[in-house]
């Protein structure tokens, strides 16, 4: 394992029984934004920068810095996400299927790409390990 | 959860060991009697916490002359980061809440 050149991601898939369209709502519209994942000033236009802003936890402030990479309707959306001083991004692709949609979400870049993004990693994990379920699946926003 | 994360969240748990762990990211290579003097406790309790950081190898000493240095090795917390990647407890968690919004809107 070296610092130098691993990047992990995280992939969660799930079947949804809905159409691609109504899912590609709920990933693109403010509101319905709000309601699953965070508070946000989100636009779906490629080079647009957005906050998704979480409930502070202890040495986290809860806000993630966004900018929108790709934009292609009903298929796939990709957002960077800066949070604790790590660099990443979160890519949504959307693929029907017969009963609704199959959606994949893969947030890659975790690790040190950049020897900067590896120090500020390391500073953000501290509230990690400081709160296990603020940072993890607890972060109700 | 692997043996490697399992060492680094037992040394991480105590207070005492995460705020010297942190000390030593922050200002690089210490001494214990320096890292002793902001502990808040004695240099035997330092030194007892600092062996423990040392078997999960987060941090490194070398002997200097009559002191002894520690420097942090921040690469010790890769096993955390590999082991919250696998979860990915985040988004499962909120593709949950995807799927109940998804039904609220049929409505």
């Amino acid at each position: 394992m070296t610092a130098e050149t691993s990047t992990r991601s995280v992939v969660v898939e799930k079947e949804f029984p809905h159409p691609p369209e109504k899912v590609w709502r709920a990933l693109t519209e403010r509101s319905l934004i709000e309601q699953w994942l965070m508070q946000n000033d989100f636009e779906p236009v490629r080079g647009r920068a957005f906050t998704l802003r979480a409930n502070p936890a202890p040495n986290w402030n809860g806000i993630i810095e966004c900018e929108v990479v790709a934009v292609e309707p009903n298929k796939t959306l990709s957002y960077t996400w800066g949070t604790l001083g790590m660099g990443t991004v979160v890519t949504f692709t959307l693929t029907p299927t017969d009963g609704g949609t199959h959606l994949r979400v893969e947030q890659s870049g975790f690790g040190p790409d950049q020897e900067k993004n590896y120090k500020g990693a390391i500073y953000g994990w501290k509230s990690f390990i400081g709160k296990l379920e603020g940072v993890l699946g607890g972060l109700e926003s | 959860m692997p043996n490697a994360a399992n060492n680094v969240f037992k040394a991480l748990s105590d207070p005492t060991r995460r705020a010297l762990f942190e000390r030593l990211t922050r200002d690089g290579d210490l001494t214990v009697h320096a890292l002793t003097r902001c502990a808040g406790v004695s240099q035997p309790m330092v030194s007892k916490h600092l062996s423990a950081l040392k078997r999960a190898r987060l941090v490194r000493n070398r002997r200097k002359g009559r002191e002894t240095h520690y420097h942090a090795r921040p690469e010790a917390l890769e096993p955390l980061v590999d082991w919250i990647g696998q979860y990915g407890a985040f988004w499962q968690n909120k593709l949950d809440r995807l799927g109940e919004l998804l039904e609220r809107m049929d409505k």
